[in-house]
């Protein structure tokens, strides 16, 4: 059984017939073809599909669609601007090098995004903890903290 | 002929060397293409033995052929930086092609270190002789020395001339082998490196592009989730199709023998198509697993093959007239690779060809063993390595894409796509194998080691697929009845079992067991529990012989790079401040007694009320040899090191009698950000020194240095992996 329903993503209004109890990621992933949201555990555990839902970061995977029809949803592929510059966290990410196989990127980074516009100035122990539902198998913990730092100065 | 040729179809011209790249090395394991120490050839391949091409073509593009797929080392920007720096060429203008059947190379599995010493040491062969090739064209055509002639970007710089490569080839395709390179630019000029140049795939990461396996998409493709049977080794007795059915979300119910799986158009529809088929399904799964008991115990009931694996000296004699002896046992439980993103696979049957996007670490290996469970010829099996998430051995991947290919064979015509479940990942990937080992020693009146004695329990560590399908998981489930794969490699238990010291009078024996978990191949395999035990031992030792720790270390090292390493931590020690309740351990270790060399400290700080332990700092030395890329080997090291101490503080799998029971990220916890530790490592770079890399390095010595710190802030001795707080608890001190 399907409906139609609204959706507000990237700053775009989609329209998508979709069972409403479908949790968000896989309409993110499979009727909107967004590659950012990634599906880590489905348990609202790690972190990977991270999206915002009107400013602030959430698991999308156990999300139902139908939850988040008023909502603003920004990915990983909103955060850049219209020419394609990135945002502030991304580009840190890159100059940092802050990634080994880059599975959680998605989450850190849209988790950080959240962190920065209400926190201008964090310091390690909070990074620490406004990612602490962002798996990261690789290691690369250091590295996204000093990225998050660098964004923060920017 | 030439100029006909231009007039009509000009052929694209190009310099093209075939090459090896396995066992380029004396490290790998017996390669027939030697080379010295600094990594020069030693020898020409034979016609069989090319496997791997590198290209320059007329425009001044590089294009690598390689089969090994990127896993988060950053392999090919260290490909591309030996290819740029021999080729004097552009980053830009370089292309690394990875892993897909039929068009790169054979080159069995990436596994961390040998990835980047053999695929990295080739590349800089190939590179090498194509440029002393085009150099010796033009300096025929000018009539010039080689000396005075150099490549750049595509060009051949002469005093006062240059010709692109497009007129120097003019149409000509040449290819040759590789020939014994008379020079490394590498080695001297370091343009490229040795320098820590970026990688270039993270910005189309945090752009949200297209680069998992995961995010495959095609035309009509269909969702696939495998309905998991309860226990290793259940047999499915009933289903209710007509029940399942009735749902108008399936497309279809893939049962063969014990295997089963749905098929549906939207992905949602098929989880929860897994969900009710899980319901409806009726299976005999007899309670095979030993539950509820002590693992550690029960590992040395099993029985096993005993093999002497080293023995030098009399280290019975040795240990019975020594001045002190010392005797521990140490215990690593069950760990499982956890990669974040679980496996998936995408196939398609079509026309009686299949094709697989798989992110296995080998494809062609993973070809000739599912080509042989689908019964079809190896030739009309294509597999195409995408990358997946970070690993750390082998996990689902051939699972999954063995299980994605046994689907699309019975839904022809369409793409299907497996997505394993998180519970798929941590219930059903062979794990690395649970470990013990007993260790005995003497002092002498010196206070220095004499004698040595070394047990080791353990099961294989690697099972990947080898041609026979019962290393593939869905073979289990089959009717054919593939049989259990057995132990598989036994040699991984022994890495570094040996200590890298001196000691005069030493014996290492082995009991190899089939264990009751699914196991293979698991970062460093032995060389984690071997150094774990060793440096906590040494650590004991030199309390011993009140010697302070480093010093003991490197009474008993004859190795300068040894040396090296650990006085370099040393300094790096000096004024750190210890207060109340914390600890500094130190550790060193050679990775395989012949890769690199890894001296590391943890500072931690312990709760005795709450028993838990805070890692709040890290330190390494690393010497890998010739550093091709000092950020990518540093990144290595980090992540290296936060990961051995997750495992040492949190890891470990758990299983009742029927089946794995830590199923997620709540029952089976890694480190989180809260718990991470700042980490800092310092790269000691040989040039003259053939490159090795540092993937499995830092893991022994992280988790040695944070148990010896947890000694030095409690004075309990922590022997049995994961650290328990309960022990702590009971500290005295
Ligand atoms: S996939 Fe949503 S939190 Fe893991
Ligand atoms: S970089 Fe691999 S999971 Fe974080």
């Amino acid at each position: 059984m399907t409906n139609s329903i609204k959706l507000h993503v990237n700053g775009h209004e989609h329209e998508i017939e979709v069972a409403l109890n479908t949790p968000l990621l896989y309409v993110l992933r499979n009727q909107l073809q967004l590659n950012g949201p990634k599906f880590g555990c489905g348990l609202q555990q790690c972190g990977a599909c991270m999206v915002l839902k009107d400013g602030e970061s959430v698991p999308s995977c156990r999300l139902p669609v139908s939850a988040v029809s008023k909502s603003k949803i920004r990915t990983l592929e909103g955060l850049a601007d219209i020419n394609g510059s990135l945002h502030k966290v991304q580009q840190a990410f890159i100059d940092e090098q802050a990634a080994q196989c880059g599975y959680c990127l998605n989450g850190m980074i849209v988790a950080a995004v959240a962190l920065l516009e209400k926190n201008d100035k964090p310091s390690d122990d909070e990074i620490r903890k406004k990612l602490a539902l962002n798996i990261c198998r690789c290691g690369i913990h250091s590295r996204v903290i000093k990225a998050v730092k660098k964004a923060a100065s920017n | 002929m030439k100029a006909t040729r231009r007039n009509f179809i000009k052929q694209i011209g190009y310099v093209s060397i075939g090459f090896s790249m396995v066992g380029t090395v004396g490290l790998a394991n017996g390669g027939f293409m030697p080379i010295d120490k600094t990594g020069s050839l030693l020898g020409t391949p034979d016609k069989d033995q090319i496997n791997a091409w590198l290209q320059i073509l007329e425009n001044g593009k590089v294009k690598v052929l390689t089969g090994k797929i990127e896993l988060g080392q950053g392999i090919r920007i260290a490909v591309a930086q030996m290819a740029a720096e021999e080729l004097n060429t552009d980053l830009d203008l370089i292309e690394v092609n990875i892993a897909e059947t039929g068009v790169t190379p054979d080159e069995g599995f990436t596994a961390g270190s040998s990835s980047i010493v053999s695929s990295a040491m080739a590349v800089r062969n190939a590179a090498a002789s194509a440029r002393e090739i085009i150099l010796k064209i033009a300096s025929k055509k000018w009539g010039m020395a080689i000396s005075q002639l150099q490549l750049k970007n595509g060009k051949v710089l002469g005093p006062e001339r240059e010709m692109s490569l497009y007129e120097l080839l003019d149409g000509e395709q040449i290819e040759k082998t590789i020939a014994k390179a008379t020079e490394y630019k590498g080695k001297t000029i370091r343009k490229y490196v040795g320098r820590p140049i970026p990688r270039k795939d993270i910005e189309a990461m945090v752009r949200g592009q297209e680069v998992f396996v995961q995010d495959l998409r095609f035309p009509g493709m269909v969702h696939a989730r495998v309905v998991r049977p309860p226990s290793y080794t259940a047999k499915l007795v009933t289903i209710n199709e007509a029940e399942l059915e009735r749902s108008p979300h399936l497309l279809k119910l893939v049962r063969k023998g014990s295997f089963l799986g749905v098929l549906a158009e939207d992905e949602y529809q098929a989880i929860r198509l897994m969900e009710k088929a899980k319901q409806l399904a009726k299976w005999n799964a007899p309670e095979r697993l030993p539950g509820n008991i002590n693992v550690k115990e029960y590992l040395k009931t099993l029985p096993a093959d005993i093999e002497t694996h080293e023995e030098k000296g009399d280290s019975d004699t040795s240990l019975k007239q020594s001045k002190k002896q010392l005797s521990a046992s140490f215990f690593k439980p069950y760990l499982m690779h956890a990669a974040n993103g679980p496996s998936c696979a995408v196939a398609l049957f079509k026309e009686g060809e299949l094709y697989v996007w798989t992110h296995s670490q080998g494809v062609y290996p993973l070809r000739r063993t599912l080509a042989k469970l689908v019964k079809m010829p190896e030739d009309a099996v294509h597999l195409k390595a995408v990358p997946g998430s970070g690993c750390f051995g082998q996990n689902g991947a051939n699972d999954a894409a063995t299980e994605a290919a046994l689907m699309a064979i019975e839904y022809p015509g369409r793409h299907v796509r497996l997505q394993w479940t998180r519970e798929d990942e941590h219930g059903w990937e062979p794990y690395g194998t649970a470990m013990i080992v007993e260790l005995k020693a003497g002092l002498d009146e010196n206070g220095e080691i004499d004698g040595w004695k070394c047990a080791i329990w353990s099961d294989g560590h690697s099972n990947r697929p080898n041609g026979n399908p019962n290393t593939l998981l869905p073979a289990q489930f089959l009717e054919e009845g593939y049989g259990h794969p057995g132990i598989g490699y036994r040699g991984g238990a022994v890495r570094n079992a040996i200590p890298y010291y001196d000691i005069p009078n030493l014996k290492v024996e082995t009991h190899i067991f089939q264990g009751p978990l699914r196991a293979s191949s698991l970062r460093g395999l032995g060389t984690y529990t071997n150094v774990f035990a060793i440096e906590s031992f040494m650590d004991e030792l030199a309390r011993m012989s009140n010697t302070d720790p480093i010093e003991f270390r490197i009474r008993h090292s004859n190795d300068e790079r040894s040396i090296a390493c650990m006085k370099k931590l040393q300094e790096k020690l000096v004024g750190i401040s210890i207060r109340g309740g914390e600890g500094l351990g130190l550790a060193f270790s050679r990775y395989k007694n012949n890769a690199s060399y890894c001296a590391m400290a943890a500072h931690v700080s312990v709760d005795k009320i709450t028993g838990s332990v805070q890692v709040k700092k890290m330190w390494s030395v690393v010497d890998a040899g010739e550093t091709i890329n000092p950020d990518g080997l540093k990144n290595q090291m980090e992540g290296g090191m936060i990961q051995s101490a997750s495992w040492a503080l949190k890891e470990e799998v758990r299983f009742d009698a029927q089946h794995i029971t830590t199923l997620n990220w709540n029952s089976y916890p890694i480190f989180r950000f809260p718990d991470t530790p700042e980490v800092e490592v310092e790269v000691i770079d040989r040039v003259d020194e053939p490159p090795m890399g540092a993937g499995e390095a830092a893991q022994g010595p992280a988790t040695a240095a944070i148990v010896n710190a947890i000694f030095d802030a409690t004075g309990v001795r922590i022997r049995e992996l994961p650290v328990n707080k309960e022990l702590i608890k009971q500290a005295k001190t």
